[in-house]
């Protein structure tokens, strides 16, 4: 691996060198654990961590929760009250898993907006920014079909509102939408698949994550000041780093240890908080729920789709352009996964040579109003769609497109930036008297 | 706007506050008062108490079960520990009163402890085994859903308020309309009468077609206590929260060992972390 340069793994024994000649694992485990690592990294640099546990917690208890899981209209309702009921543990299991979807997924977004503000996603992340979108798209189907598998109201509805948005796509979509379901509607055979496929996916989504650690090994973390790591020796990244292991690794388990704190109190407290009461109702074709609303964290996108309706001018423009195959309802399907698209491109959208917001004067503001924008999306996105509700959710989407379509390739050429530290060393300094603690005593970690 | 630390504190706490957002207004909102009752089994520390449990399966089986049934509650789980506790042999005659269809026999038989509680006699009475639970009293305000964070989601208290709120229709409403009428049951039906020239409702709730099921005296309580209409409808509605929620004792308790394990933990890493950088740290400058 390419990289900072730093020590790596010398086999000491004779039973160490054998093993390393055969297959380097062990060295390839340290590489991995003693990566210099930017000593500056402040707190917004631990969701990492706390994402790669929620992925683990996912798997273990939907593992155990699919031992008892029935996968059919007729029954998976009654199985997961079996699994309330008479599993032992299964009610703490089931809330586990739940609730561990509104963790993963806060988690995630704290870790996108982490990486927009400090431009974790520019030259050399691109490719690391890419593998995470598709980590997050992953995330999304996977949630997504995971809320349809307990058969309630919103899941079956769910279903039904969004696998009908590939049935807005011109000429193709009907088909699609018949190949996505297995038939005309929502019904066993989609219950099945989707059952299927939320099994798979996650470890697909595990397979990203080895290859977004990987890709960040290589060109090393991004930190606060988004000034590289000094590698024309070893000595001078030293400066500027520590290694991961035990230096990170403590800080990042420490912070896991606090929000787990929280996590459990939601799971003991109130588990059902971040649902919706309506999932409890077994799933009726016939019973169309007052308002269908999906999960918190789909609700910013949601919004966006709702958002452009028959009457908005750059859906008349495209209808009118497009000759009507572009209609309100393909328009507002463009919107919601464009919204994550131009996401996607922020790299090359971003013109600005300063990585780190913390230099950039004017972006903090817009950046900023993007945060409070994706609230006010998320908010929106859980009204019923009329009223002053369609106006917000339509200034805010149309902000949400502003930001990485104007406002960041703009910023670039207008902004002046603030003056960055030369070195990652010089920024630890300026807050932290390293002299006092005496530079060489650092501890030295075990081998 | 932000200073150095500010920035992801402030990303942080406003994520956060949007994850905790993610509610939606209900139809039931419109016009309808929801009371905040104080049940024994709120908070992270509430406890379902034994006696009103056994009250509220009084109320059940002499009044709801009538019409309505526990489809997903094992008729055994009566004694279970953070239940009604009914002693085995009182669950075995409690049983013993329902009649269930038994597939290997091809008939209908007495009901044993490893049955579960018979289906709704009426095919438009609900199934009641999770009404305390997919009903939410408190919603607002403005759909964020930060009543449901400090009173809870409000299910009981949604069937408490339901059960007292039937009254004499309003004079507005025709004299045949259907349904009886009900200050706090938003999506039932509703007559043109009553409706202003905006079409806004002129009265609280709707008609509903369930009768009115509580009086008040409806039950004589083994327990000696008063069995006036709330009291009734208090109790019936812990019943049905324990009926969602069997395991909400042993949930609580195994969310509170977690929280005060991690506390620990956090403490002991926090410390360890802050031994472990101090060399590097040194003095803090500001």
């Amino acid at each position: 691996m390419a990289g900072i340069p730093h020590d790596h793994y010398e086999p000491g024994t004779r039973g160490e060198k054998w093993l390393h000649r055969r297959l380097p694992i062990v060295g390839l485990l340290y590489d991995t654990l003693m990566l210099p690592t930017p000593k500056n990294l402040n707190w917004m640099w631990i969701w990492g961590i706390v994402l790669t546990f929620c992925l683990v917690l996912q798997i273990v208890t939907g593992i155990v929760l699919a031992m008892h899981y029935t996968p059919h209209i007729d029954y998976a309702f009654a199985s997961v009250e079996h699994i309330m009921r008479n599993v032992n543990g299964g009610h703490f299991i089931r809330y586990l898993h739940m609730n561990g979807a509104s963790l993963f997924f806060v988690a995630v977004y704290l870790h996108i907006f982490r990486g927009l503000y400090y431009g974790s996603y520019k030259a050399p992340r691109e490719i690391t920014w890419i593998i995470g979108m598709l980590i997050y798209l992953a995330m999304m189907a996977t949630a997504f079909m995971g809320y349809v598998l307990p058969w309630g109201q919103m899941s079956f509805w769910g279903a039904t509102v969004i696998t009908g948005l590939f049935g807005a796509i011109p000429f193709i979509g009907e088909p699609i939408q018949t190949w996505l379901l297995g038939g005309p509607a929502v019904d066993n055979a989609t219950l099945n698949r989707f059952f299927s496929l939320h099994y798979l996916l996650p470890f697909i989504i595990a397979a990203l994550v080895a290859v977004h650690i990987w890709a960040f090994h290589s060109t090393g973390n991004n930190n606060p000041t988004g000034v590289e790591v000094r590698r024309t020796s070893k000595a001078e990244a030293e400066k500027d780093t520590v290694p991961f292991w035990p230096y990170f690794v403590m800080k990042d388990l420490f912070a896991l240890a606090v929000i787990l704190a929280v996590f459990f109190a939601i799971v003991g407290f109130m588990p059902n908080y971040l649902g919706h009461p309506d999932n409890y109702i077994e799933a009726d074709a016939l019973v169309t729920p007052a308002h269908i609303v999906p999960e918190w964290y789909f609700l910013p996108f949601y919004a966006i789709l709702r958002a452009f309706t028959g009457d908005v001018w750059v859906v008349i423009a495209a209808s009118w352009i497009t000759g009507g195959i572009i209609d309100a309802k393909f328009f507002g399907v463009l919107a919601m996964f464009g919204a994550i698209a131009v996401m996607a491109l922020a790299p090359w959208l971003d013109t600005s040579g300063v990585r780190s917001g913390r230099y950039r004067p004017m972006f903090k503001w817009w950046f900023g109003l993007l945060c409070l924008d994706f609230m006010v999306l998320m908010w929106a996105g859980a009204m019923p769609a009329e009223g002053i509700y369609g106006v917000i959710s339509l200034i805010a989407s149309a902000y949400w497109f502003a930001y990485f379509l104007i406002i960041l390739p703009l910023l670039g050429v207008i902004e002046k930036p603030l003056p960055q530290p030369a070195t990652i060393e010089d920024d630890f300094n300026a807050h932290y008297d390293a002299q006092t603690g005496g530079t060489h005593t650092i501890v030295k970690p075990a081998e | 706007m932000f200073s150095k630390i500010g920035a992801p504190l402030a990303v942080a706490a406003a994520l956060s506050v949007a994850a905790i957002s993610g509610q939606v207004a209900n139809a039931a909102g419109a016009g309808v008062h929801m009371e905040d009752v104080d049940f024994s089994f709120e908070g992270p520390f509430g406890k379902f108490d034994t006696l009103q449990l056994q009250r509220g399966l009084k109320v059940y089986t002499e009044i709801c079960a009538a019409c309505h049934g526990l489809q997903y509650v094992p008729l055994r789980t009566l004694h279970d520990e953070g239940g009604p506790q009914l002693p085995e042999d009182q669950v075995r005659a409690y049983a013993s009163q329902f009649e269930v269809f038994d597939e290997e026999l091809d008939d209908f038989r007495e009901a044993k402890a490893s049955d579960r509680f018979p289906m709704s006699n009426l095919e438009t009475a609900p199934d009641l085994s999770l009404m305390a639970k997919k009903r939410a009293g408190f919603h607002g305000p403005y759909g964020t859903g930060i009543n449901q964070l400090l009173k809870g989601i409000g299910g009981p208290e949604y069937i408490y308020t339901l059960l007292v709120s039937y009254h004499d229709a309003p004079d507005c409403a025709p004299e045949d309309f259907p349904g009886s009428y009900n200050s706090a049951f938003a999506s039932g039906g509703f007559p043109d009468e009553c409706k202003d020239e905006a079409g806004n409702h002129t009265v609280p709730g709707s008609w509903i077609s369930m009768a009115q099921p509580l009086w008040g005296d409806d039950v004589t309580y083994d327990d000696g206590h008063e069995a006036t209409i709330e009291a009734e409808a208090k109790d019936v509605a812990a019943f049905l929260m324990w009926t969602a929620e069997p395991k909400l004792m042993a949930r609580k308790y195994a969310g509170l060992t977690g929280v005060l394990f991690l506390t620990v933990l956090s403490v002991l890493l926090y410390l360890t972390n802050k031994r472990i950088w101090a060399p590097i740290k040194g003095r803090k400058k500001h």
